[in-house]
């Protein structure tokens, strides 16, 4: 099974970004007031 | 709606409008692609009924074709309702219109010229034998190219956002376009030897993961995070109210692809991939049934108070029955990667249904929702031409998908229960031939089932066509921070 020697760092990775991506949207406020944000797209397009 | 075409808003400034051209092409080539695809799946299904149909005609055979049917349905159709619809929920939600329109103009004619050359290569017997990866190098190399484009344009777009809340349908999109991305390129990895002709970079048991990898991730994040980046937005703005938890679909989005990557190796039970891989297939299938779930129950929750509205819109009965057929078969799937369940299912008719549970159910019946709201605004009509042939098509397609999957269920069981019979003697109850014969007339009941999906999308077809040629086709202008 070398194969997962490419598919589990690879899981590694994607796990890191994805953390690193939920923690870029946490410190950038991106869901400080979500429920507003649910509302929004019904007003206006 | 309280959008206005360009033409009508009277200000001094240069209005800005938003890039709809790509949106328009690629709705109505799912429309087109839709027919085309499930055309030929019809004609596979009867194929297995009667294989006289064969005509004996190599580019007719079912091996042929079956590929074709696959890549038509799942990257012609589904893939271009989904560039429809992400262009323009990225456009709505972020205030800009499309970056690099051009560059989006590109995905279109790309996408196009990657679905015709499947159209002639997979008849021809051109193949690379990976179950939805058969194409060639060459148009894996112009698929890498559009799919790059595609993350241009719609991150870029995001990039210049004026609103500075990422909607949660967009993390939905995004995270399908990476995911494909990735998967795309890892699973494609060949070499080479002529010019319609590779081997796998990989051997044996380590491209059957790898196939497998691929295959369950594009089920996980091309047929549903995709798709629920149309629920999110679609269902919400058809419905006219709010997603019933903002909350739960940032925490479900989160869980969800956090958890998807691991689920593949359940295609690959009581095979040569070493045991305990499989059991963590397994387990990761299992998990998912929760995010999956969590989905399916904002979408539908989303009608909360407001049941009434599902009485006289037939394009948001097409959502939430979309969304049900959504909670079936996530249930299904995690049920079905159960070593023990596996055992029964796997290899018969039950896979065939359950996919088709997904794929008529949930990504079929999503997409036409969203194109029936699409498509006439995109042409300055207040609704379709015809309500009626919407809620026509709505019955149709739905009885289609209940006379399939229950046909498929029935004949699953029966195959594998007729498999396993064995004799106090130790020997088989029944010969392979006789599971064949018993399930014809389940085929026979196949064949009516995605007979009337095909009708119900040829209605569509005409619906469309009606719509568009009695409009035109209209400009949107992006609201001003004033307006907005």
């Amino acid at each position: 099974m070398e194969i997962l020697f490419l598919l589990i760092p690879l899981s590694v990775a994607l796990a890191l970004l994805i953390i690193g991506a939920l923690a870029w949207a946490v410190w950038r406020g991106q869901f400080d007031s979500i429920e507003a944000e649910g509302e929004r797209i019904l007003r206006s397009d | 709606m309280t959008t206005q075409s360009v033409q009508s808003i009277e200000t001094a400034e240069p209005i800005v409008a938003y890039e709809d051209t790509a949106i328009r092409q690629f709705s109505l080539a799912a429309v087109l692609w839709g027919v085309v695809g499930m055309a030929v799946g019809l004609l596979i299904a009867a194929q297995l009924a009667w294989p006289e149909l064969n005509f004996g005609i190599p580019w007719l055979s079912y091996g042929r074709l079956r590929p074709l049917h696959t890549n038509a349905v799942i990257f012609a159709f589904g893939g271009c309702a989904l560039f429809a619809t992400s262009y323009w929920c990225v456009q709505r939600t972020s205030h800009v219109p499309l970056f690099l329109p051009k560059l989006a103009a590109f995905t279109f004619w790309g996408w196009q010229a990657v679905i015709v050359a499947a159209a002639i290569s997979l008849p021809l017997g051109y193949s690379t034998s990976k179950e939805y990866a058969e194409l060639e190098w060459p148009i894996d190399i112009l698929i890498t190219l559009v799919w790059v484009s595609y993350a241009i344009v719609f991150f870029g777009t995001i990039g210049k956002r004026k609103i500075k809340h990422i909607y949660v349908a967009n993390w939905f999109y995004g995270s399908f376009i990476i995911a494909v991305a990735i998967l795309h390129i890892v699973n494609s990895a060949e070499v080479p030897a002529g010019w319609m002709k590779s081997y796998s970079a990989y051997a044996g048991v380590q491209d059957a993961m790898v196939e497998w990898w691929y295959g369950h991730n594009a089920v996980g994040f091309f047929l549903t995070a995709g798709f629920l980046g149309m629920m999110y937005y679609f269902v919400p703005k058809q419905a006219g109210r709010p997603v019933y938890s903002y909350r739960l679909s940032i925490v479900h989005f989160w869980a969800l692809i956090f958890t998807y990557m691991w689920a593949g190796p359940h295609h690959l039970h009581y095979t040569a991939l070493p045991d305990w891989t499989q059991s963590i297939g397994m387990m990761f299938s299992l998990i998912l049934l929760a995010p999956s779930w969590g989905g399916m129950i904002n979408g539908i929750m989303t009608l909360s108070g407001a049941w009434h509205k599902l009485r006289d819109d037939p394009v948001l009965r097409f959502m939430i029955v979309s969304l049900s057929f959504y909670g079936m078969s996530t249930f299904e799937g995690p049920m079905m990667s159960i070593k023990t369940v596996n055992a029964l299912s796997h290899y018969t008719d039950w896979t065939i249904g359950h996919v088709h549970s997904g794929a008529l159910g949930w990504v079929g019946l999503i997409s036409m929702g969203c194109l029936y709201f699409l498509i006439p605004r995109l042409y300055g009509r207040k609704q379709m031409h015809s309500t009626k042939a919407i809620e026509v098509h709505f019955w149709i397609a739905t009885i289609g998908i209940v006379l399939y999957i229950a046909a498929m269920w029935i004949a699953g069981v029966m195959q594998g229960l007729m498999w396993r019979a064995i004799n106090a003697d130790g020997t088989l109850t029944y010969t392979f031939v006789e599971g064949v014969k018993a399930t014809y007339p389940f085929y026979v009941v196949r064949v009516l089932g995605g007979a009337l999906y095909l009708t119900g999308m040829l209605v569509m077809a005409w619906n469309v066509w009606m719509t568009v040629v009695s409009g035109r086709a209209v400009r949107f202008a992006v609201p001003t921070p004033q307006t907005a």
